[in-house]
């Protein structure tokens, strides 16, 4: 079996973000970038799969500028063993993501697509749901749980209501939620082997794939700011004040 | 042209959430169709038809549907379409899964999870787990849209008088199955509806601890909320966390408990009306957002909230 995984490169979920003075969107320059948090767990579970013996070859694939290379090659130094860089500037959209991953799953043919269920950057929530749409594949969201048979997958779903379980023929795609497992660290020596596997660089332009974004991003702007609060000495000043001032209970 | 607005219920009861979509979808046209797929669920499709802004309700009745899997909505969904200039569903669990399926299908760029309609192609929604605004404008024919639920008030459950007609199945999905749902029952208000909402975090330190504030949800008739550190620990099950990847919730009252505060926990509660903080940490930046804060150690705090609550004459529920 070979698997597919879907990295980006974000903003490090613990830098405080800053909107740009013109609105045109968030400070990106000399901040901390990282993988998406829950595209980690994708690639864990490709690996565990593997060293379970279920599964071949990994490739790890990320769409960006240059610089996100660095997603694939982390990937590479936790156990995928080979990566792809599809390059693209500016703002890719899910729908233009997805039509990139369609084109290099019909080169590559992988047994299953991961990646993680939500982008911490755009908080879309869409690109496993439109690539599963645009191959017919079936789609097993927000996973907690995978269980790999010979020919399909059982996974536990996160929903608002609690935990869904559905069968999924293979080939499938799979969007992996936080709590699937717990994503490694490279070590050093996989680091530096990391550098010599092979990483194949292609444009979208290469697939056939048009990005320009069809939704036109008007402005970004700060939230509205939140009063600032005070600070009570005891438990009976805070009951008084949520009876008696904000009148809440 | 309208809207078609996809419904969310368990083939008894339309889930509440519906409403505050449908309120929506009323701000982009007045002419708001509801898709109700199921079986079995004519006393769904009876409730959407007297909810106020609905104009027609489109019952697409079949085994097949009685579970919800987004593989077997959306060809029935797609047979629909060109009717429509806008589709729309929550951005829950259960929108979030189906709307990109549709969206690409249509060639569509989806906009997902809109805080506010600022015209019919012309949106606000958060980035970032909320700490950026951005306002897009679709340029895609038709417009696939995902609706924070909490973002919007609550349709008027009465009123509407809408006609019915049945809607045609489409060709079932046979890759995916559906084989169990384990939905946790409780008795407390839903989380995302709830008008009080008590939340506990690592500092709880264990699942058991989690009692005290029970003690205190009981008392204030609030919904008990966790951090994704509480989850993860297994204090506490997937249902109740708060967040950029768990739940958005907007009560009148948030208490956190314990919580730290991290960037991606304060996504999903940082637009409530009032929010109070207990933690022993006084630098924790929950205090930050907080508009009480109780620099205090929660396991002497937490009883003694009870007490002085015990001591009240009135509490609102």
């Amino acid at each position: 079996m070979k698997i597919l995984v879907a990295v980006k490169r974000v903003i490090d979920y613990n830098v405080q973000i800053r909107v740009k003075e013109d609105n045109s969107g968030v400070v990106t320059d000399n901040v901390k970038m990282s993988t998406n948090p829950p595209d980690d767990n994708a690639i864990e579970e490709a690996v565990k799969i593997k060293e379970a013996g279920k599964a071949k070859e990994i490739v790890a694939i990320t769409i960006g500028d240059d610089k996100a290379q660095e997603t694939v090659r982390k990937a590479l130094a936790v156990g995928a063993d080979r990566g792809i860089h599809v390059k693209a500037d500016g703002i890719v959209e899910p729908l233009a993501v997805s039509k990139i991953l369609k084109a290099v799953v019909e080169k590559e043919k992988p047994d299953l697509v991961f990646m993680g269920k939500q982008a911490i950057d755009d908080d879309c929530n869409q690109t496993g749901q439109m690539l599963a749409a645009l191959l017919d594949w079936p789609q097993a969201t927000f996973a907690s749980k995978i269980e790999v048979s010979e020919k399909s997958l059982t996974v536990t779903r996160e929903i608002d209501e609690g935990l869904e379980t559905i069968e999924v023929n293979i080939p499938a795609i799979v969007t992996c939620d936080l709590r699937l497992n717990e994503p490694r660290y490279a070590s050093l020596p996989n680091i530096m082997k990391a550098k010599k596997k092979p990483l194949d660089q292609m444009t979208a332009s290469d697939l056939g794939i048009d990005t320009k974004p069809r939704i036109e991003q008007i402005k970004v702007e700060e939230p509205p700011k939140r009063k600032a609060g005070i600070k009570v000495s005891n438990v009976a000043d805070l009951v008084n004040k949520l009876k008696n001032e904000a009148k809440v209970i | 042209m309208s809207v078609l607005l996809i419904a969310e219920h368990n083939n008894k009861e339309l889930k509440p959430f519906t409403l505050n979509v449908i309120n929506a979808a009323t701000q982009i046209d007045e002419d708001v169709h509801v898709l109700l797929m199921g079986h079995s669920a004519d006393a769904v499709a009876k409730s959407i038809s007297e909810v106020s802004g609905v104009k027609k309700v489109i019952h697409v009745d079949n085994p097949t549907y009685e579970n919800y899997l987004a593989e077997n909505y959306v060809p029935v969904i797609l047979n629909l379409a060109q009717n429509y200039n806008h589709i729309v569903s929550a951005a829950n669990t259960f929108g979030k899964n189906l709307m990109p399926r549709v969206a690409a299908k249509l060639d569509t760029s989806q906009v997902s999870d809109i805080i506010k309609v600022i015209s019919e192609d012309t949106f606000l929604r958060p980035i970032y787990a909320g700490n950026a605004f951005a306002t897009v404008k679709s340029n895609d024919p038709k417009k696939c849209i995902t609706v924070r639920p909490t973002s919007f008030d609550p349709a008027p459950s009465s009123g509407g008088s809408a006609e019915i007609v049945k809607g045609d199945t489409a060709e079932a999905f046979s890759l995916t199955k559906f084989i169990k749902k384990e939905e946790i029952k409780s008795d407390r208000p839903e989380l995302g509806t709830a008008r009080v909402v008590i939340s506990g975090g690592r500092g709880m330190q264990s699942g058991d601890n989690f009692k005290l504030i029970t003690a205190i949800a009981d008392k204030l008739n609030a919904a008990i909320g966790a951090s994704r550190a509480a989850v993860d620990a297994g204090y506490i099950t997937n249902d109740h966390q708060v967040g950029q990847t768990g739940k958005v919730v907007v009560p009148d009252l948030y208490i956190a408990v314990g919580i730290s505060g991290a960037i991606q926990h304060l996504a999903g509660m940082k637009e409530s009306k009032v929010i109070v903080a207990i933690n022993k940490d006084g630098e924790a930046p929950i205090f930050s957002v907080a508009d009480y804060g109780l620099e205090a150690d929660l396991f002497e705090a937490l009883p003694q909230f009870l007490e002085e609550l015990n001591k009240l004459n009135t509490i609102q529920k």
